[in-house]
């Protein structure tokens, strides 16, 4: 078929449209049949049966600000090399496997020397403070 | 390369028989509309089998979590209690609904919304078979693993939007975790795409054989790792025991989803079990052979495609059962020690893996290392 590239892309889009289908039917079903006799302490957040004090959503350490960023760069990484795997094989048999290969080397390289200087500074551990002392 | 199950039903001579025969009774040519139709068909077949795969792997889990602790298990609904996921379904369906005075409603009812989205649009790049796959898209594997992050986003925004704080410790733990698990799975999925040369589901399954000793998982050393790396961290993507700490149901009650009720909740037990499927088969397909057996299945053919279908639906199984199996014998991790195991031991061993392959690839001439073995005689140049 001419338009085959556009063609592909219909499975998904049917696929995702029966994801909205379905949520929006389950929801109506049950719309209709379910009871709705709401009152104050049913709709409060549940806290094991205390009453809760002020709201979730206040500050508080997430931990994992810098594996968020490392979680950036390592992802960027992965879609960068998609292209470059994807074709290895076929540079390999024309013969020019040794240059890509050193090509690919070098950038996990770059980014494994990244992750090796997170990791001495402490940044992967999920509790800094409680890190035993260093020797110097 | 790309096609879709459309492609494959126009190579019979009675597609193309109803096309003609309706475009001459609408007037125009249906080509396009008969496609659509066709395709509109077998992904709702596709997606009901796999809302029952979702279902019945509820059933599964308790079945089997009863077996391993010598109990029986549900056993009322239905023979051997097998019709126990309609009656939960049709209970969650009629349950009131009860969103939290405090909640951001709108996200809250986008989150389990997102899940369903994110993991339905997996299902359409699934190599069920060669033919039979709703499309063989050319970025399948690109596809797949950036459509499923949007599950993640699913699972912390219903932690956020419940103004729980519950909700919100299981959320952040679940973005924190699906996103650095992420990592280890993609990086162990490049080291067999580059064994493939390919991003498309058809070309790296057909690049295995039937026989064990043709699959990837055996194809050197490193894809034998990247197996075991892929196993641990789709575990923790899907947030399957050991590595169920968004909902560790004995220390926050039930996670991300603590306010949700009803039909809601209903929809993210779902997504969670079609995700596990979802993993599982792309495991089979990429390490295990995928739709291949060691016999011939009778080709292109409707029955051959079939047969195939069953043989890759077996596989997932099997590696589904493994999941629970799993789930019932490890005890859960701790947060840290989860970043640990990922960050310290699973990327750059999935790193080591990929350059490894890429190595391979170069040094070996893309041959496995059966064939090395079996060139020079099994002497020296095996390895292990």
């Amino acid at each position: 078929m001419a338009n085959n590239s556009i063609n592909v892309l219909i499975p998904i889009a049917v696929c995702l449209g029966f994801a909205v289908i379905i949520y929006l039917v389950v929801m109506l079903a049950s719309k209709i049949l379910r009871p709705h006799e709401p009152n104050e302490l049913k709709n409060s957040a549940y806290e094991c049966g205390e009453q809760p004090i002020g709201t979730a959503w206040s500050m508080f350490n997430v931990r994992f600000y810098v594996v968020g960023l490392i979680f950036i760069i390592f992802d960027v990484e992965s879609v960068l090399m998609f292209p470059v795997v994807s074709v290895f094989k076929k540079l390999n048999a024309m013969g020019m496997g040794g240059v890509v290969l050193i090509e690919i080397l070098l950038f996990i390289g770059i980014l494994v020397a990244g992750i090796a200087y997170c990791w001495s500074k402490g940044d992967l551990d999920w509790v800094k403070s409680y890190q035993p002392a260093k020797k110097k | 390369m790309n096609s879709t199950v459309a492609n494959y039903f126009s190579e019979f001579e009675s597609y193309q028989k109803m096309v003609d025969w309706l475009s001459g009774i609408a007037g125009f040519d249906t080509a396009t509309l008969v496609m659509v139709v066709v395709i509109s068909l077998m992904a709702f077949i596709v997606i009901n089998a796999m809302m029952l795969v979702g279902g019945l792997g509820t059933y599964a889990e308790r079945k089997i979590s009863a077996d391993l602790q010598a109990r029986i298990g549900p056993n009322r609904v239905g023979p051997y209690g097998i019709l126990q996921f309609l009656a939960d379904g049709l209970k969650m369906t009629m349950k009131e609904d009860v969103t939290p005075a405090k909640a951001d409603k709108v996200l809250f009812n986008l989150a389990p919304f997102l899940s369903l989205f994110g993991i339905f649009g997996t299902l359409a790049v699934l190599p069920i078979s060669s033919g039979l796959a709703l499309s063989h898209l050319n970025v399948g594997v690109f596809f797949l693993i950036a459509i499923s992050s949007i599950v993640g986003i699913g699972i912390f925004l219903g932690g956020y939007a419940s103004n729980s704080k519950w909700s919100m410790l299981g959320g952040m733990r679940g973005a924190s975790q699906i996103v650095s698990y992420e990592i280890p799975v993609t990086l162990s999925v490049l080291s067999i795409v580059l064994l493939a040369g390919s991003l498309n589901f058809k070309v790296i399954v057909g690049g295995q054989t039937g026989m064990p000793t043709g699959w990837f998982i055996f194809h050197n050393p490193f894809s034998f790792m990247a197996f075991f790396v892929y196993s641990i961290a789709a575990l923790a993507e899907a947030n399957r025991a050991p590595f169920d700490l968004p909902e560790a149901e004995s220390e926050l009650v039930s996670g991300y989803h603590t306010e949700y009720t009803g039909m809601k909740f209903g929809i993210f037990a779902l997504a969670e079990y079609i995700e596990v499927f979802v993993l599982a088969s792309v495991a089979a397909a990429m390490f295990l052979g995928g739709y291949n057996v060691p016999f011939h299945l009778g080709g292109d053919g409707i029955i051959g495609q079939v047969l195939q279908l069953g043989a890759f639906v077996t596989k997932s199984l099997l590696i589904y059962y493994v999941v629970i199996w799993i789930r019932w014998t490890f005890p859960r991790l701790r947060a840290d020690q989860l970043m640990v195991v990922c960050w310290k031991y699973l990327t750059p061993i999935a790193i080591f893996n990929l350059v490894g392959s890429a190595v391979w690839l170069y040094a070996f001439k893309g041959q496995s290392i059966l064939q090395l073995v079996l060139h020079s005689g099994g002497s020296s140049a095996g390895g292990h």
